[in-house]
């Protein structure tokens, strides 16, 4: 069977267990869509919260990105774990003892302010469409490359999937949808790491394989990465290229705003216990941390391999690169989707790959005869071509395309679900339109989710950067604008809803600010974004850990100035409080 | 001397996890990582290790145990949940 009809099969088979899923498990009732009638076991949570949580950033582009930054990737590996801890010891299980719907209707409660609620709804929706537009893309990326389809159609056959099982099935039928994506993404992730780390250092298990010696010979594997990319220009593997204010920034941005993400806190009001909440929480990270610690390995293993395919002897002698004409098939392949590209600037047939932006390694660079980087490899390849680069049989090429939907989707379908969720039970049942019946409320529930698949489609099709870098910005929204609202409205008596609103736009205000200034989302940026123009050192990706700083001070600022809470909203804090 | 509160217990539990947690992701990750690259154990410089492998290990234990521990403290105030019911408010949207 040819790899593509494998890849057919492999992603349909798939894709007819999610609708099959979803139609097993079709939402009846408003608590069946927006929280899965609070049934879902706290193992089936943390499994349905992996995958809610493993995106095409970190399936796709998350190993790639490592695998380029080297020791600096490590503000992804960490950000996006640590932030559970913060997850599961400050918010999720007290979000669960107040067991409603949906974060703004907390936030909302909590503050007694429809302005507030409000105000939440438009930090939600921020930021789940900056996160989804990452995830569509990553669709049409994968479509694109293991079935050869335009991106554009790759992106509608992801909407269509996606639109069947949200709309219909709701917060329960994504759940166990989420169950199996859960498996088959970490199932594809780490077959392959296995064989590549079997390969490069005859250790079985990644988590070890990186730190082992490379089965060629030439010691330790980072000791020898970081020797072969020094040679070429680049900076050591091990070393941090960043100042460290700004990696301690970045990683702490993505840590509070991996708590503060709403599709993942929603995640929690599933479970029928606070102490399953508590309990869950540990899970789910152990099912992620699966994949988070596969990752950095694969990272190396993987540069390592590229490097060595195009250097394969010492730097500066004329044979030691890899003539075009003989690149290997898996080069072919990708350079027809147009995520490798190889341009002989010098004319000699051969792929020269180096750091040719390090002035000191240009020049000699330039004494070998090479005129410049020739070879350009898109970071999301890393992941996508491992099995190809390490000649591992067509079906785990297969699985690794359904594994690399499958992360995609799932967090697609969660993000869509609590932007449904905001606009039907938080805007229309609990602001506008407060007589709606359950039944109109479940019908703008699904039309809502219809709509934002239209709008996620759209920014998947017009992406304002890397799939990993868009990310990226989400979680400098969600710390700097939900997180410590809903921190303080729990550890807090004091903070009232003035506070609480002014923090909110404060936060989200000077965030994205800040992140339009260097990065001209929508308009033309307003400043080169280079770290002499960075306040206090630190980059746009790092800023949300400052947004949430103001986000605190202004809150508790503002709040002592002001009334305090009435008397019932303080009984509700230590109604929440206690578990029972 | 008064029994301490429930909250007081919990706000401890919470300040020793997150201690920890900021101890092996911030410290020995990031602040400290020059440092403990200076020991290397197996391939790994120690605060390559740290920031990319340990740290997470860490944080997933460290869940557990404040799960666990935090049972306890609930029995010991006599506010954790009944065994066989479902949950704490079952007013909202279980059933139609």
């Amino acid at each position: 069977m040819s790899l593509e009809t494998l890849t057919y099969l492999v992603v349909g088979l798939s894709f007819a267990l999610y609708i099959g899923i979803a139609f097993a498990s079709t939402a009846r009732n408003t608590g069946d869509f927006y929280v899965a009638g609070k049934h879902v076991h706290p193992i089936a949570n943390g499994m349905a919260t992996a995958a809610d949580w493993m995106s095409a950033a970190s399936f796709i582009s998350m190993a790639g990105l490592i695998a380029f930054m080297g020791y600096d990737g490590t503000v992804y590996l960490m950000g996006w774990t640590g932030g559970y801890v913060l997850l599961a010891l400050l918010l999720a299980p007290y979000l669960r003892k107040f067991g409603k719907f949906t974060v703004p209707e907390f936030i909302g409660e909590r503050y007694y302010s429809n302005t507030a609620r409000v105000v939440a709804v438009i930090c939600l929706i921020v930021i789940s469409f900056t996160y989804v537009g990452g995830q569509m893309r990553g669709v049409g990326i994968v479509f694109a490359r293991f079935l050869n389809m335009e991106i554009e159609w790759g992106l509608l056959v992801g909407m269509g999937v996606v639109f069947l099982y949200a709309v219909l099935g709701g917060m329960k039928g994504i759940t166990y949808t989420q169950v199996a994506q859960y498996c088959v993404l970490i199932f594809a992730y780490t077959v392959p790491a296995v064989f590549i780390s079997l390969q490069v250092t005859n250790v079985a298990v990644p988590q070890l394989a990186f730190g082992s010696e490379v089965a060629a010979g030439g010691g330790y594997l980072l000791a020898k990465l970081d020797q072969i990319v020094v040679d070429l220009g680049f900076a050591a593997y091990t070393e941090s290229t960043r100042s460290r204010v700004d990696v301690f920034f970045i990683a702490f941005a993505l840590m509070v705003g991996t708590a503060g993400l709403p599709h993942v806190i929603v995640r929690f009001f599933t479970v029928p216990k606070v102490r399953d909440a508590r309990m869950s929480a540990g899970w789910a990270l152990l099912f992620i941390a699966i994949l988070y610690t596969t990752a950095p390995s694969v990272a190396a293993l993987a540069r390592l391999n590229l490097t060595n395919t195009i250097q394969h002897g010492p730097v500066g002698e004329e044979t030691a690169n890899l003539v075009y004409a003989e690149r290997p098939q898996w080069f072919k392949t990708w350079e027809a989707t147009k995520l490798l590209t190889f341009e002989d600037k010098n004319g000699d047939g051969r792929i020269q790959y180096y750091n040719d932006a390090n002035p000191e390694f240009a020049e000699r660079a330039e004494a070998f005869g090479w005129q410049g980087n020739e070879l350009e490899v898109d970071r999301d390849i890393i992941v996508l071509a491992n099995p190809e680069i390490a000649s591992l049989p067509n079906w785990v090429i297969a699985l690794v395309a359904a594994g690399g939907i499958a992360a995609a989707l799932s967090t697609a379908a969660g993000l869509l679900l609590v932007i449904s969720a905001a606009v039907s039970h938080d805007l229309c049942k609990g602001v506008f339109w407060r007589g709606i019946s359950e039944r109109g409320e479940l019908l703008i529930g699904r039309i809502s989710a219809a709509v934002a698949i239209l709008c996620a489609g759209y920014l998947g099709y017009n992406p304002f950067g890397f799939v990993g870098q868009v990310v990226a910005l989400a979680f400098g929204l969600a710390a700097a604008s939900l997180f410590p609202v809903i921190l303080l409205g729990i550890f807090s008596l004091r903070v009232n809803k003035y506070g609480a609103i002014a923090g909110m736009l404060s936060g989200l205000v000077f965030t994205v600010g800040y992140i339009v200034y260097f990065k001209g989302v929508f308009i033309e940026p307003l400043a080169e974004n280079v770290r002499e123009n960075w306040l206090f050192g630190i980059s746009p990706e790092g800023i949300g850990g400052i947004g949430a700083l103001i986000n605190f001070a202004v809150a508790f600022a503002v709040s002592a100035l002001t009334r305090e809470p009435p008397e019932h909203v303080r009984d509700l804090v230590q109604r929440i409080r206690v578990p029972k | 001397m008064k029994k301490p509160t429930y909250w007081r217990d919990n706000l401890r539990l919470v300040g020793i996890c997150l201690a920890v947690w900021f101890a092996v992701s911030f410290g020995c990750g990031i602040l400290l990582v020059d440092v403990l690259n200076q020991i290397t154990i197996g391939g790994f410089k120690l605060g390559f290790w740290f920031a990319q492998q340990g740290s997470i290990y860490v944080f997933v234990v460290l869940i557990f145990v404040y799960a666990v521990r935090m049972g306890k403290i609930d029995r010991k105030h006599g506010v954790d949940e009944v065994d066989g019911v479902d949950g704490v408010d079952e007013e909202d949207g279980d059933e139609q």
